[in-house]
């Protein structure tokens, strides 16, 4: 791989995109002080530009050269233009769709902006990682501001117990990450991911402890994606936490995990492929049995969509397993599909919460036809993506990994997944069951503001249209694992 | 000129944007929405004509092909055409999706516009399935139908919809799914995913047999076979007429479509080793079915399990070739596929015709139970004309369409084995008599009670509608040349392709499991 080493003006050049973000922060941070309680428009509006400008910055700066910047710690190459602009969009939706819950909550505040800027921040560092030290920085940027976001409605002990939960159970995850990059790092001499991958080609270092290492760091991934058995804490805080916190929870963050995910096992522990594959095929088919079979027995959504999303996580796994380009390029693909469509069905629960009646059970959706048809028809699109039925991209995502490990000959792993889809089918169609064919089981109209309207439409727009021409995406996916 | 228009993706595509304007028409004037609807059926209708006049009958290479590339990461091609056998079959989905819209006109009050939205969907769709040369643009289309489907049932269906219309959703997605791993395996096998090219590729016995069990789950769901058929009256009973009439008239085919596009070319050595399953599960469908058939109290239901009776022949009469050419015949061979595929066409007006008319009986008195009618002719005389006569085709009078195909299968079942003949022929017996028995119970006899007494007979539309598959099933029955004629070349040289062994030179298999013919 070719990289320019810059100078510090073009570093910071680089890092353009955390920038903007930074700024944007810190000018929200600063401009909340001075705004008055009924004139907080002003914060979401600087945010979405920050966002907007954001997205901009990474258009400018990206290219399929890899730049690195500030000695090496820090690199801008195909994937993170690509998983940063699917950040920054899955982002932009999540403060659109939340704003009229927000307020109505009053806890459209100027902290929650700065918060989830924040962690955008920390996702954006994570993507653009050079080694470990970096990730990890982002990392905890990123998990610090989730366990205060999940927290954020002090009345709800549910809230609370659930951002205590997280955070227990994060710091152990974050333990277990760091004790193995420790190790990866007595047994290499550095922190750059470079030099772990040199240390593992050489014969003379340890094995022994590049396994230890890998391990550790594994279940630190496995962690923050939530895999079983390592997913305890994300059903709680999905139910405990306020609606647009786990919108945000469960679909940017899984972006941010796949980089993450990438570089430690791709970039660093590339010629352990072998070992970590192993593992990932338990991990996988764990993810795919227990999220499919347990999200079955739920009757809250948010609960349900947990499990779904420990399902997906089984099938990222299965790509990166593969451990071939095309299998890689296919997890980045249902990443960033997965986060869209995520973020789209809470962005739906969202929209349908009334004022002071948040969307909470599965029977909360029924007769949503009679009551909106348009969100009826986005939610149903979302489900029977979810799903993977064409002409929905969630299809395309599955069909891309499945595809790419039977290229590895791992037919029966290929056998197992499609089993477990047909059992997942049953819980979304379900949904789809309540939206189209109960009746409502209130009149309440549903209340959404324009904007809202258009990023739900974007959603299941990219979600119907991505599925129908899915090269473009995929091709740059492969763009980022070509060479 | 004619073959440079791309007419398949104006028949896939018109529907599709025809049911989106549709939905956009919204639900204020339903009279404009229906309008639109049957505009576009009527258009699309019109549109196909030309795959059938501008169709060359004397090659069995694929036409009006279109290819361009649609992920190319993968060599998935948005690669269009048809032949003798798919062609016949997208102008009896054009064809019948008319009828469907007119059938819901005055019948369908809740939305509308959704209802024939779905159907018009549905009918691009279906041409898909139809017209893909790429096993992934077929698994697109294939997986996609089950969208409409399932919205139509649960929506429009009767009191059980829920619970049919997820039986019925899942019941093909798991068939499917194991589908889409052997496509998958075969793209590395052959390093695209044309179909034909699928065709082409040597395969060992093992693979071939675990293909071959793939694609059998996937289509005997579709068809569906004995033991698989459980979904079928379930969804029929509970599917709004129109739901009904696009399952039996052309969802089923799919799944025969399937045979003969996907199992047969691509895993003949496993289908000729595996054709006495086949058989008995289409004998068990004929025979134990029909039995069934015979002792329904609901006439929907009736005619969903002569559905698949009638199916079995299908299936019979695709598979029974393997035992014809052990006797070193192909003209037989070819006959029997060609009855099958006569069978199918034909099936899709009498089926079709026949859950028109329980839908026009329902219409009037909301009950599907043989024993609240009685007496019907003496109050709806036209209707019971058409009834009398879809029955009859039913159970395959010589003159109707239904008698060509079944007879075609019997006499090459008499090629392959007597008994497979004589036990394909009980259905002669069984299908008169369940057929004529329904039509006893409902149509003849005294008026049974006042709200029969109360009956009108058919309207304008229920007459056209009627009246045109009658004209259908009759013109087949009675000159069913032109129609074989098409189908000929393409079903010779299915024939001659599933003769070849494709055990690759130097398989541990030294003799084929049975004798083949050489090429």
């Amino acid at each position: 791989m070719t990289t320019l080493t810059p100078s510090i003006s073009a570093s910071l050049l680089a890092i353009l995109p955390e920038l903007v973000i930074l700024i944007t922060a810190c000018t929200v941070l600063i401009a909340d002080l001075y705004t008055r309680a009924d004139q907080k428009q002003s914060n979401h509006t600087l945010t979405l530009i920050g966002l907007l400008g954001a997205l901009l910055a990474v258009g400018f700066v990206g290219g399929s050269v890899p730049t690195a910047a500030f000695s090496e710690s820090f690199v801008r190459d195909p994937m993170s233009d690509l998983l940063k602009g699917a950040i920054l969009v899955v982002s932009l939706l999540t403060f659109v769709y939340a704003k009229d819950y927000m307020r109505d909550r009053d806890m459209w505040v100027g902290e929650y902006h700065v918060l989830l800027l924040f962690a955008v921040l920390g996702m954006l560092i994570m993507v653009s990682a050079n080694g470990f030290l970096t990730l990890y920085l982002g990392l905890e940027l990123l998990s610090l501001c989730l366990y205060a976001l999940v927290a954020f409605d002090r009345d709800s002990k549910a809230g609370a117990e659930a951002a205590m939960k997280y955070f227990v159970l994060g710091a152990l995850g974050s333990g277990m990450l760091l004790y193995g990059i420790s190790m990866l790092y007595g047994a290499s001499g550095g922190f750059a991911f470079a030099d772990v991958a040199a240390a593992v080609a050489s014969d003379a270092v340890n094995d022994k402890i590049l396994v230890f290492g890998l391990v550790f760091a594994l279940i630190g991934i496995a962690f923050k994606f939530g895999a079983v058995p390592f997913h305890m804490w994300m059903p709680d805080v999905y139910q405990g936490a306020p609606t647009p916190i786990v919108l945000f929870l469960s679909s940017a963050p899984k972006i941010a995990a796949f980089a993450m995910a990438a570089r430690i096992l791709i970039e660093a522990l590339g010629g352990l492929q072998s070992d970590w594959g192993e593992i990932l095929v338990i991990l996988s088919v764990l993810s795919l049995a227990l999220g499919n079979v347990v999200a079955i027995a739920q009757t809250n959504i948010k609960r349900m969509l947990a499990y779904s999303t420990i399902s997906h996580v089984g099938f990222i796994f299965l790509g990166l397993l593969a451990g071939s380009e095309q299998g890689y390029a296919s997890a980045m693909f249902y990443s960033v599909v997965y986060a869209l469509m995520s973020a789209g069905a809470f962005g739906v629960l969202l929209l349908i919460s009334n004022k002071g009646q948040d969307v909470q059970e599965l029977d909360d959706l029924k007769g949503l036809s009679d009551r909106d048809p348009w969100l009826a028809a986005m939610m149903a699109l979302i489900m029977f993506s979810m799903a993977g039925v064409p002409p929905m991209v969630g299809f395309v995502a599955k069909l891309l990994v499945l595809e790419a490990i039977i290229a590895q000959g791992m037919v029966w792993l290929a056998i197992i997944a499609v089993i477990f889809s047909i059992i997942g089918a049953f819980y979304y169609l379900r949904v789809i069951k309540m939206i189209y064919f109960d009746k409502p089981i209130t009149e309440v109209p549903v209340v959404t503001n324009a904007s809202a309207r258009v990023a739900i439409t974007f959603n299941g727009a990219a979600i119907l249209l991505l599925g129908m021409y899915p090269a473009a995406l995929f091709s740059l996916c492969q763009q980022a694992f070509a060479g | 000129m004619l073959l440079e228009f791309p007419w398949l993706s104006l028949v896939i595509w018109l529907p599709i944007i025809g049911g989106i304007a549709v939905i956009a028409s919204g639900e204020q004037n339903a009279e404009l929405t229906k309008r639109i609807a049957l505009g576009f059926a009527l258009l699309t209708f019109v549109m196909s004509l030309p795959l059938w006049f501008g169709f060359d009958a004397s090659t069995a290479a694929m036409q009006f092909v279109e290819r361009s590339p649609w992920l190319p990461a993968l060599g998935v091609d948005y690669y269009l055409g048809v032949d003798g056998i798919s062609m016949p079959l997208i102008l009896l989905t054009t064809f019948i999706t008319i009828f469907v819209i007119i059938a819901g006109w005055d019948v369908i009050s809740y939305k509308p516009s959704q209802y024939m939205a779905a159907f018009l969907i549905m009918e691009g769709i279906m041409v898909g399935v139809f017209s893909a040369l790429d096993a992934i643009l077929f698994y697109f289309f294939w997986e996609a139908m089950l969208i409409p489907m399932f919205i139509i049932i649960g929506v429009w269906g009767g009191p059980n919809r829920v619970y049919a219309t997820i039986k019925f959703f899942l019941y093909t997605f798991f068939g499917s799914v194991f589908m889409l791993v052997a496509l998958i395996y075969l793209y590395f096998q052959t390093g695209s995913f044309d179909i034909l090219g699928f065709h082409a590729a040597p395969l060992g016995l093992t693979a071939q047999i675990l293909i071959f069990f793939a694609f059998l789950l996937a289509f005997a769901v579709k068809v569906p076979m004995f033991p698989v058929h459980t979904w079928l009256p379930d969804a029929h009973v509970e599917a709004p007429t129109g739901g009904s009439v696009i399952l039996a008239a052309i969802m089923l085919k799919i799944g025969g479509y399937g045979f003969l596009r996907f199992s047969l070319p691509i895993a003949p050595d496993a289908s000729a080793q595996l054709d006495w399953l086949i058989i008995t599960m289409s004998l068990i469908a004929v025979i134990y079915i029909g039995l069934v058939a015979l002792v329904q109290q609901d006439m929907k239901k009736l005619i969903a399990y002569s559905s698949i009776a009638h199916m079995g022949f299908v299936t019979l009469g695709f598979f029974i070739v393997f035992a014809i050419f052990q006797r070193a015949e192909t003209a037989g061979a070819v006959m029997g596929i060609e009855g099958g595929m006569v069978q199918m066409i034909s099936h899709g007006f009498i089926s079709g015709a026949l859950f028109l008319c329980v839908g026009v009986l329902y219409d009037r008195m909301h009950t599907r139970e043989i024993s609240a009618y009685g007496g019907v002719i003496n109050r709806m005389p036209w209707f019971g004309a058409f009834v009398v006569f879809f029955a009859m085709a039913n159970a395959g009078l010589p003159g109707t369409s239904g008698f060509v195909g079944e007879f075609m299968v019997i006499l090459a079942a008499f090629r392959a084995d007597f008994w497979f003949a004589f036990l394909a022929a009980t259905t002669l017996v069984l299908a008169a008599a369940f057929t004529l028995w329904l039509v006893k119970r409902v149509i003849f006899g005294d008026i049974g009670n006042d709200n029969v007494a109360a009956l009108k007979d058919l309207n304008r539309r229920e007459t056209l509608n009627l009246s045109v598959l009658a004209a259908a099933t009759l013109a087949i029955g009675i000159w069913p040349k032109p129609l074989i004629d098409v189908m000929e070349p393409t079903i010779a040289n299915l024939v001659q392709q599933i003769q070849v062994s494709k055990l690759p030179e130097g398989s541990d298999l030294v003799t084929p499991p049975i004798a083949r013919l050489q090429p």
